[in-house]
């Protein structure tokens, strides 16, 4: 689950990262009692439908300004490292 | 006019106050400036209640109808150019290159940013115990915690640190710490308010609002946050304007009453007092009556489902690449997203990953995400029912006074219970209002009022007639 996540656990983080989501995913579990048949699913409260806007070129964020916050940027992009070590 | 009597003003008579020319909004905004630069300074001694504290007056701060009425910001607002990294180790450094709408429309409105506010990391939490920044302290009780997830803004204002402070809520984040901390906390409608610009949490429920001194305020603040911004294609015109409140009695509104949420886990202390505020509702005129929220018991269960799921997914763009912090020398891009994530979130943030993680996990996503929305959908259908019924529901905001620091912390199920009365209002998407209703053993003690979508101003006229009749005196926490 942790590389789904991608994040890194600790040998000594494991243990209680397992006891703690148990006790909670036992106490959400409640909700399996429920007769929910044929109750729609509620993604968003508000009905919001075409939330469209015309389709209208216009300035965005400046290019060395959206990359001034990165860790590391060159040649117009964003530098990461390699996929493959 | 001295520094002492400047303290004294609420925002909307400081507003006043700045529109008469009688204080100057030079001096208001130094006089607080100080006092929230000494609480900084202070470390450890103060409340903890800022991450940034402005160094001047900025130049545009007295345009608008509030002429300059500093504002206290959570940090997880992008403010252009000033720190904002929701408490967070992993947004270390990061100054947005833009403002969240929200801020840029109080700031146009005449409420300049007198600094930014501690937090939550990501708005996680019940107690303002996870922060990069330290726990902060509630001001009546320094060894107790303010509440959460916006507990700097909160004890800012409590304390007079801040004449008023922006928040969120996303399942009690205002609410609570304004219960925990004698203030008023606000959370709108879902879409009153532009999501533009705030660190994203859980985003189906994660709502901006008003935390301040009384409910004249927060209607004040409120009228300037709302309506449609095409940044944030959930944001909708708001019916009508907030209007001003002025009532002073209840004659004809219909309170509900729901007894799933007053009854089991509410400590005896705070039920006094939501007792005596329901007697009062009565002498003003309200008609109260029970009625019936079926399924509130189950959302906490839903809601920490639902939440983590959006975070999981909310939280996948700090990965090192675009902005805050990174590991040192990855092996390779995996080795860099694992331990980026690894140093730089915090406990609860991790948690709550993993679980969004799992629930969204192909096999259980029907047995917990898809199901999780369908007890969504009767809560609200309860809610709707109700509201058939009575004008407003009224339950305590927090079952409990505030806790002492680390109490909780070892169990992240009894942090989450500190939400049990405000969750269900957030998963039905409706407004709701805490106001202080007394102290139990020194401690302030939250009234909750809930109503309709869009009903805010309604529900702020009950809030002023209530809180005109409780009387509740938030002096002893000023600093």
């Amino acid at each position: 689950m942790a590389r789904l996540a991608r994040l890194a656990l600790a040998e000594e983080e494991i243990e209680p990262m397992a006891r703690e989501l148990s006790a909670v995913l036992d106490h959400v579990a409640k909700i399996a009692e429920l007769d929910l048949d044929g109750v729609p699913p509620t993604s968003h409260v508000v009905e919001v439908t075409g939330a469209l806007r015309p389709d209208v070129p216009r300035p965005s964020l400046p290019r060395e300004v959206a990359l001034a916050q990165a860790p590391a940027s060159g040649q117009d992009g964003f530098l990461v490292p390699s996929p493959q070590a | 006019m001295h520094a002492t009597d400047l303290i004294g003003l609420s925002a909307t008579e400081a507003a006043r106050a700045l529109a008469a020319g009688s204080v100057s909004s030079a001096e208001l905004f130094e006089t607080y400036r100080a006092r929230a630069q000494a609480d900084r300074d202070a470390g450890e001694q103060g409340l903890n209640c800022f991450t940034w504290v402005a160094d001047q007056q900025p130049p545009d701060a007295a345009p608008g109808a509030l002429g300059g009425v500093p504002l206290a910001v959570k940090d997880l607002f992008c403010t252009e150019g000033v720190p904002s990294q929701a408490a967070s180790r992993i947004l270390e450094g990061y100054r947005p290159p833009y403002s969240a709408t929200v801020v840029t429309r109080l700031r146009e409105a005449g409420a300049p940013l007198l600094g930014k506010t501690n937090q939550d990391e990501f708005a996680m939490g019940s107690s303002n115990e996870n922060s990069a920044f330290g726990a902060v302290r509630n001001p009546w009780d320094r060894e107790r915690v303010p509440g959460g997830s916006s507990g700097g803004s909160a004890a800012a204002v409590a304390a007079g640190l801040a004449p008023w402070a922006l928040g969120t809520d996303t399942g009690g984040s205002i609410r609570q710490p304004a219960a925990l901390c004698g203030i008023v906390g606000l959370k709108p409608t879902y879409g009153a308010v532009s999501r533009y610009g705030m660190i994203a949490f859980a985003s189906s429920l994660d709502q901006a609002g008003p935390l301040t001194r009384n409910v004249s305020d927060a209607a004040l603040m409120l009228s300037h946050m709302i309506g449609r911004d095409p940044c944030d294609a959930t944001s909708l015109q708001f019916p009508g304007a907030v209007s001003m409140p002025s009532a002073e009695r209840l004659d004809g509104v219909r309170v509900g009453v729901p007894a799933e949420l007053t009854g089991d886990g509410i400590e005896d202390g705070v039920r006094t007092a939501f007792e005596a505020a329901l007697e009062l509702a009565r002498e003003l005129g309200a008609q109260i009556s029970e009625v019936s929220l079926p399924h509130a018991p189950h959302a906490l269960s839903a809601y920490y489902v639902i939440a983590p799921a959006e975070c999981s997914s909310n939280l996948a763009r700090f990965d090192g690449v675009r902005y805050g912090a990174r590991a040192q020398d990855p092996r390779d891009l995996l080795d860099m997203y694992t331990r980026t994530r690894h140093d730089g979130f915090g406990a609860e943030v991790k948690r709550r990953v993993m679980l969004g993680t799992y629930a969204l996990s192909s096999g259980y996503y029907d047995a917990y995400y898809g199901r999780a929305q369908r007890v969504r959908t009767r809560i609200a259908q309860d809610f709707a029912e109700a509201f058939g019924k009575v004008d407003l529901i009224l339950t305590p905001t927090s079952p409990t006074v505030a806790f002492p620091l680390g109490e909780r912390t070892g169990d992240p199920l009894s942090m989450y219970l500190s939400d049990f009365c405000t969750i269900p209002m957030s998963l039905a998407g409706i407004p709701a209002i805490s106001i202080p209703c007394g102290l139990s053993g020194g401690l302030p003690v939250g009234l909750q009022l809930a109503g309709p979508a869009f009903s805010e101003s309604r529900m702020l006229e009950s809030a002023h007639a209530l809180e005109r009749a409780i009387g509740f005196d938030g002096g002893g926490a000023r600093v």
